[in-house]
């Protein structure tokens, strides 16, 4: 198969297309330079990681006997990654950058442009397994090395443009064994440090970036009760489940620490409250991304049975119509554990009851439902009033 | 096994064999700057490079000012340039055209105090002199220097540089040109120039890489940019290079020989093809260098161009090879006035001392199934939102 290796410049991505070589693939490495804004080549200049990063793909693709290629898509990263990211905060939203640029950079641009080159695939060092169908789709599993497990990032990408990619990765024991897998290839980042930072933000200081980009807006921060307890400088800087930088001026009355449990950007009020103010015992999604057709039969068959018992009362209570959902797992953030749930149909998305309540869930993140290790649907959470609170109202759709 | 056509001579030409001899002939490794016997010989390659190369573009052995390369030399002459004419009177303006090197763009934009003007050029690139002319008549007293260069690397303009000195001369303003395109390809002469300062670079020409030099006029004023040991007659410091300077010198005394009439024979029938083929559109100039052609392909992007070409065994360039290998719009087609997707369309092909009819006939071949692959590649991504 004629295969674009993505090469970040990390360990991953080059034993990915290392191995890809190894199977008697014709593999191509293809760097994607995505920064290209006035300050952050400044900052290159003064040693920062992408040009760094990109001198790394070369020698690791020299060192692999590998045509390398740099492509630009650092516009259609900018529109549709950062540009999102400001715009996602701005509203209330915690977005996750990662899986944007998966969804739409990777394993869509990317890919377009890789196919319209004659590539008849697209590698990453992603940690996740594929499992090709015969209609043009692939279902996606988590990799064999549970903590390494990226299926959580990938699953937004959808089978379709699953089904054109490659995840070498996905059956390596182990990070420690991909870096012994690299230093016998004599590949230079085998002992290069992992990045876990948003990488358009390298010092990592995503409120001093925030503000940056959106000014200061000022505003109260209110407890349950509505007391103001202190002030901020824009409510889009924090994200629900966040307890650091509040720097309340009241202290709680029980003395007990507090977490940001609402973010209310139109009013510019963030509220706060008790740890177990953050637990959802529920909560709704936007669109529906099916990857296992098999799932879907399944809650669209209960929600025609729910629609055939109900006589004009479906609406009224998608969180009840939950209760008695198709059981799954789903899991809202890159490294927490999936939670048991059931799941229903609910306007444009799902309603879905939890297991036991989940701590800290802000709308905007993904949330990847998995049964056993198969990702079965993807969607993101919605909206809603009071989140975490034990009133909450769920608001699919909005 | 694919076999290598090399088609980006302005991005760097491979090494003349005569500049590889001379490169590896030197009779010992030694710092010229030294007192025995194997620095007196250093010293004298390095004397006899000196002398070959100013014999070679006209100029005094003592004008050659050594240095790192190209972007050394600009940035010397822009930056010494400026200083040296802030004397008692402040002289802010600074006029550069606007298809010039990043080198000059760049180094004259971080001037402290310095009013960096960009003359403009038309739609063929050529600066506008009338401009330049308006310019003096009412600044000339505040004009620290013009750098307008002698040709155009990314599409081979050649500038009416005699028409911009002339102005100079008359308004008592230095002029720094850019020679690193138009060197070997162009008959140049420097004293007869009255240029102040001309930047060369070695490995454009056939010579090794990291050599370069800038031709100072006696009497001009120019502040050494970086302090140390002053080797080069005070204006730069660094223990020279002897054998990059006699690599440097064989490669453009054998440049300047040749009869480069006949790249633009070679070049024919991808003149051909360009008139022939719809997508098709050169940017080229009919006043330009000889071996040189920038192509503006329809709805596609030079990356996409380049990157077929290589997997077809053709290496040329999309505009001037910049960055971490990214391939960005053309500063120099921009200021052309064509817009950021036509500014990133542009195909350069050059051709040199080892090009053969064959190379050409390859590319000829290549390249519309090249252009129409890559405009399905444009068509893919162009319904995106």
């Amino acid at each position: 198969m004629k295969v674009a290796a993505a090469l970040s410049g990390g360990v991953d991505s080059a034993v990915a297309a290392a191995r890809l070589v190894k199977a008697g693939h014709e593999v191509t490495a293809i760097h994607m330079a995505l920064q290209r804004t006035p300050a952050l080549r400044r900052q290159g200049s003064r040693g920062c990681c992408s040009l760094e990063d990109a001198s790394d793909a070369r020698q690791a693709a020299q060192k692999l006997g590998l045509d390398f290629y740099v492509w630009d898509l650092s516009d259609t990263f900018t529109d549709l990654v950062v540009r999102d990211f400001i715009d996602s905060y701005g509203a209330g939203l915690t977005p996750n950058p990662c899986i944007r640029c998966n969804e739409f950079v990777k394993f869509r641009v990317l890919l377009e442009r890789a196919e319209a080159l004659g590539f008849d695939a697209v590698a990453t060092g992603h940690y996740a397994r594929l499992e090709p169908d015969d209609a043009g789709g692939a279902g996606l599993r988590r990799a064999v090395d549970l903590a390494k497990d990226q299926s959580y990032v990938l699953a937004a990408s959808g089978r379709a443009a699953l089904a054109r990619c490659l995840f070498p990765l996905g059956d390596a024991p182990s990070k420690a064994a991909v870096r012994q897998e690299a230093a016998e290839l004599g590949l230079g980042v085998a002992r290069k440090r992992d990045s876990y930072d948003i990488c358009f933000i390298p010092d990592g200081d995503t409120r001093g970036y925030l503000r940056e980009q959106l000014g200061e807006r000022p505003g109260p921060i209110v407890d349950g009760a509505g007391t103001q307890v202190g002030e901020h400088l824009g409510a889009y800087q924090f994200t629900v489940g966040q307890r650091k930088g509040l720097s309340l001026s009241r202290p709680a009355a029980d003395g007990r620490p507090r977490y940001v449990t609402r973010v209310d950007t139109a009013t510019n009020v963030v509220q706060v409250g008790p740890v177990e103010a953050l637990d959802a015992p529920q909560f709704g999604t936007l669109a529906v991304n099916w990857l296992e057709s098999d799932f879907q039969a399944e809650v669209d068959q209960l929600a025609d049975v729910t629609a055939s018992d109900a006589t004009g009362g479906a609406a009224d209570s998608a969180a009840d119509g939950a209760a008695g959902g198709v059981p799954v797992a789903v899991q809202v953030r890159a490294h927490s554990k999936a939670l048991t749930a059931q799941v229903t149909n609910s306007g444009d998305g799902f309603a879905v009851q939890l297991g036991e309540p989940l701590r800290g869930l802000a709308p905007g993140q993904s949330a990847v439902f998995y049964r056993g290790d198969l990702a079965v649907a993807q969607a993101v959470v919605a909206p809603f009033e009071g989140a975490g609170s034990r009133s909450a109202k769920l608001n699919p759709g909005a | 096994m694919k076999t290598d056509i090399y088609l980006d001579y302005a991005a760097s030409a491979p090494i003349r064999a005569a500049a590889l001899e001379a490169y590896v002939s030197a009779p010992v490794a030694a710092n010229p700057s030294s007192v025995h016997r194997p620095g007196r010989q250093a010293a004298a390659q390095l004397d006899q490079a000196r002398i070959d190369l100013a014999q070679t573009v006209g100029a005094e052995p003592g004008d050659v000012v050594f240095t790192s390369g190209g972007t050394e030399a600009d940035a010397l002459a822009v930056t010494g340039l400026f200083a040296a004419r802030q004397t008692a009177a402040a002289r802010p303006y600074l006029l550069v055209g606007a298809t010039e090197h990043v080198a000059v763009l760049e180094n004259a934009d971080r001037l402290p105090g310095a009013e960096v003007i960009r003359i403009p050029v038309d739609r063929n690139g050529f600066v506008d002199t009338a401009f330049v002319a308006e310019h003096l008549a009412e600044r000339a007293q505040q004009t620290a220097l013009i750098s307008v260069m002698a040709a155009n690397n990314e599409t081979g303009a050649i500038q009416d540089l005699d028409r911009i000195t002339q102005l100079a001369a008359a308004a008592g303003v230095p002029v720094h040109s850019d020679w690193v395109a138009a060197a070997g390809k162009l008959s140049l002469n420097f004293a007869a120039s009255g240029l102040a300062a001309v930047s060369l670079s070695a490995h454009k020409v056939g010579g090794p890489g990291g050599v370069g030099a800038l031709l100072v006029r006696r009497g001009t004023a120019l502040e050494p940019r970086q302090a140390g040991g002053g080797q080069e007659g005070g204006l730069r410091s660094g223990t020279q290079d002897p054998r990059g300077a006699a690599g440097f010198a064989a490669a453009l005394v054998e440049a300047a020989a040749e009869d480069t009439a006949g790249l633009e024979t070679l070049l024919g029938p991808l003149d051909a093809l360009a008139a022939a083929h719809p997508a098709i559109r050169v940017l080229t100039p009919p006043a330009h260098l000889p071996g040189l052609r920038s192509l503006l392909v329809d709805q596609v992007r030079g990356e996409s161009l380049v990157f077929l070409l290589d997997s077809m065994g053709i290496a040329c360039s999309a505009g001037s090879a910049c960055h971490a290998g990214v391939v960005g719009p053309s500063h120099v087609l921009e200021a052309m006035g064509l817009d950021r997707a036509a500014a990133s369309a542009a195909l350069r092909v050059s051709i040199g001392h080892a090009t053969t009819a064959a190379d050409v006939e390859a590319l000829v071949k290549a390249l519309p199934e090249a252009i129409t692959r890559a405009q399905r590649v444009a068509q893919t991504e162009g319904g995106r939102p």
